[in-house]
């Protein structure tokens, strides 16, 4: 055996691949395939027949764009809100914490120990009419007598954003730790002021981190549609709330699986066209 | 010391005390470096000397005292409005940075016009040997070239004191023997003062024109490398720069000391009283067999008697460790015949050196 593997080295790196490749072969591109195949089919539950059916795509795409476009939306402004709470938070800790690091960090990652679903049931009662967060809005006048929380776009964001914080949090984190606290005495040796400082030296070196981040947040929640189905009304369904009903109530599987292929075409195209911004070296580090 | 002009020194230490919580980094420093003075502060880890080092340069607050860069009383100021530069001990180079902007980036956050700048950064590159490097990342140069770059990116700003903490560490013996003097033609070509923190002292005394020894947080000596050497005012500072011999006496009158084998040697014992030790350097001594007139000869030579239990051949000079009644004495005998004249082990001989050569400091316990 070990002889074998002496004479014929360049097999090596196959034999190591080859759990991974099969894996990915099994569980991502035989479904990926059916997906498309389904996606092709035309006909009335349960007889679908596959018949190229293009058609299906574009009219899921002129049936659901306002919720493909309010997926797009909401991610975008989820992905935004994480970053802007995310990274003074991570920057807090990686520089300023001390011992205490791993304990804030345990902290950002504990809501993981409890179930997602559970997670977004608990902003219904956080956010609910009767809830201490609308009492106290509307004590302080920010909300009005009869306005709510519960069920409007802001819940359904904030609902997000709450759930991917920790995919922003952590990659941020991990890019800022590495940084030298020795480049900052650097960068101020030579007389770059504190907010100099950040913007040249420390907001630069954390960009991978950020990128990461970002992707990490947008593209799952461009997809999610549980905060949408708790959180808001029919008004705020997002892309994956249609594809769940599609697939699971209507058992219209050809459009669900066009608009699932939709979905991942758009969200390609959003990683290259901001890939093409940041510079693809970002995005490998 | 305190109370001298301030009005050439590029920058004066005042009583200077740094206490970390209980732990007392630096423990009442004062000293004074003359503008174009290449200043090493030298010591063993945790003596206080990276502490100095970072106190003037507004990295740390002094607990206690002043520090002034020229007539400025620079306590409380931040880092970036100091005129001093470091050259940090890892380089600390921008990564994102390409080497050109790693350089001017001092001078954009002083809003030097991008004509000038852009022939600063090429004359600084020119300087330290990197002109051809400009558009590298740090990351595609060598420890050397990266340790050029770092001193560069600190004296294109032209700062009053250039700072720098063991910037020649990481390097290889070679290489640093080679940018030991490489640093010194810079300083003398550019005229900047540099402040320079050490452990090796052998680095500083190449490199220094005054050195101040420190150690547990104060200043044992301060003065030119040479004196150090000669002349050590403690068995520190003898134990640190080079190897001494230290023999335990008993001062015996104003230029006498009597060792306590019984053996009357004469030095300079510069006021001081009771038990001490005598101090020689191995290179001082002369070694002959015992019992031949020829050592020993010249007049009012101190002598000593002892038993050679070891010799090593080591090129420039032969190293003989002899015996004697106060304990292991060191002599370097140059070979000026090949070493054949070098008593053999087991021989007894006679050690002389004159007076000059001998050194008189408290006996410290610690010291070994």
């Amino acid at each position: 055996m070990g002889s074998f593997f002496h004479r014929r080295k360049g097999l090596v790196p196959y034999l190591l691949l080859s759990p991974g490749l099969a894996w990915l072969a099994i569980f991502f591109i035989v479904p990926l395939a059916y997906l498309g195949y389904q996606s092709l089919k035309s006909g009335i539950f349960p007889t679908y027949e596959f018949t190229w059916e293009f058609s299906n795509y574009t009219e899921a795409v002129s049936d659901y764009h306002p919720q493909l476009v309010r997926s797009f939306v909401y991610a975008g402004i989820a992905t935004v809100a994480c970053l802007v709470l995310a990274y003074p938070l991570v920057y807090w800790i990686a520089f300023r914490a001390g011992r205490w690091r791993n304990l804030f960090l345990l902290a950002i990652v504990a809501p993981f120990f409890v179930t997602y679903l559970i997670r977004t049931l608990a902003w219904l009662n956080i956010l609910a009419d009767e809830g201490p967060v609308v009492g106290l809005l509307q004590w302080t006048h920010v909300l009005g007598e009869d306005e709510r929380l519960l069920a409007t776009t802001f819940a359904v964001i904030a609902g997000i954003t709450y759930n991917f914080l920790p995919f922003m949090a952590l990659p941020i984190y991990v890019s800022l730790e590495q940084i030298e606290p020795r480049l900052l005495e650097a960068a101020k040796d030579l007389y770059a002021s504190p907010v100099q400082a950040f913007l040249r030296v420390t907001l630069p070196l954390s960009a991978p981190g950020i990128v990461a981040g970002t992707l990490l947040t947008f593209i799952p929640a461009a997809g999610d549609f549980i905060n949408a189905e708790l959180l808001g009304t029919p008004k705020q369904q997002m892309i994956g709330n249609v594809i769940q009903a599609k697939f699971l109530e209507s058992l219209d599987y050809p459009t669900a699986a066009s608009l699932s292929f939709i979905l991942m075409a758009a969200i390609l195209v959003a990683v290259l066209a901001y890939a093409r911004v940041v510079g693809s070296e970002k995005l490998t580090g | 010391m305190v109370e001298t002009s301030t009005a050439t020194a590029d920058v004066t230490l005042e009583s200077v005390v740094k206490r970390f919580d209980d732990t007392v980094a630096v423990d009442g420093i004062s000293l004074e470096v003359p503008h174009g003075a290449f200043f090493a502060l030298l010591g063993p880890s945790g003596c206080g000397k990276t502490t100095t080092l970072r106190m003037i340069g507004g990295f740390e607050e002094p607990t206690e005292g002043r520090i002034m860069l020229g007539d400025e009383d620079v306590v409380g100021l931040p880092p970036y409005k100091r005129d001093v530069n470091t050259v940090f001990q890892s380089y600390a180079l921008f990564p994102h940075m390409t080497i050109a902007e790693n350089v001017s980036f001092g001078l954009e956050r002083r809003k030097v016009a991008r004509s000038e700048l852009k022939g600063r950064v090429r004359e600084i590159l020119e300087l330290v040997g990197l002109g051809q490097f400009g558009s590298r990342k740090p990351r595609q140069l060598s420890g050397g070239q990266q340790q050029r770059v770092a001193l560069a990116r600190a004296l294109v700003n032209h700062p009053r004191v250039l700072l720098l903490d063991e910037p020649l560490g990481a390097l290889d013996l070679k290489l640093r023997k080679q940018m030991q003097l490489e640093l010194k033609r810079i300083q003398h070509e550019v005229g900047i003062t540099f402040v320079h923190v050490t452990h090796d002292q052998e680095e500083a005394m190449t490199m220094a024109d005054t050195i101040a020894v420190m150690n547990r947080g104060r200043i044992e000596q301060l003065g030119p490398p040479q004196d150090l050497y000669e002349q050590p005012g403690t068995a520190f500072v003898a134990g640190f720069l080079g190897v001494s011999n230290l023999l335990p006496g008993v001062i015996e009158g104003p230029n006498a000391v009597r060792l306590d084998d019984g053996t009357i040697v004469s030095a300079h014992v510069s006021g001081r009283s009771g038990a001490v030790a005598v101090g020689v350097r191995p290179e001082k001594i002369a070694i002959g067999p015992a019992g031949d007139p020829a050592i020993g000869a010249a007049r009012g030579s101190n002598v000593l008697a002892g038993t050679v239990s070891e010799t090593a051949y080591i090129g420039v000079a032969t190293e003989v460790v002899v015996e004697t009644q106060l304990g292991v004495v060191h002599v370097f005998a140059q070979n000026i015949d090949s070493g054949r004249t070098i008593p053999p082990p087991r021989s007894s001989v006679t050690l002389t050196w004159s007076p000059e050569s001998t050194f008189v400091v408290d006996r410290d316990d610690s010291a070994d």
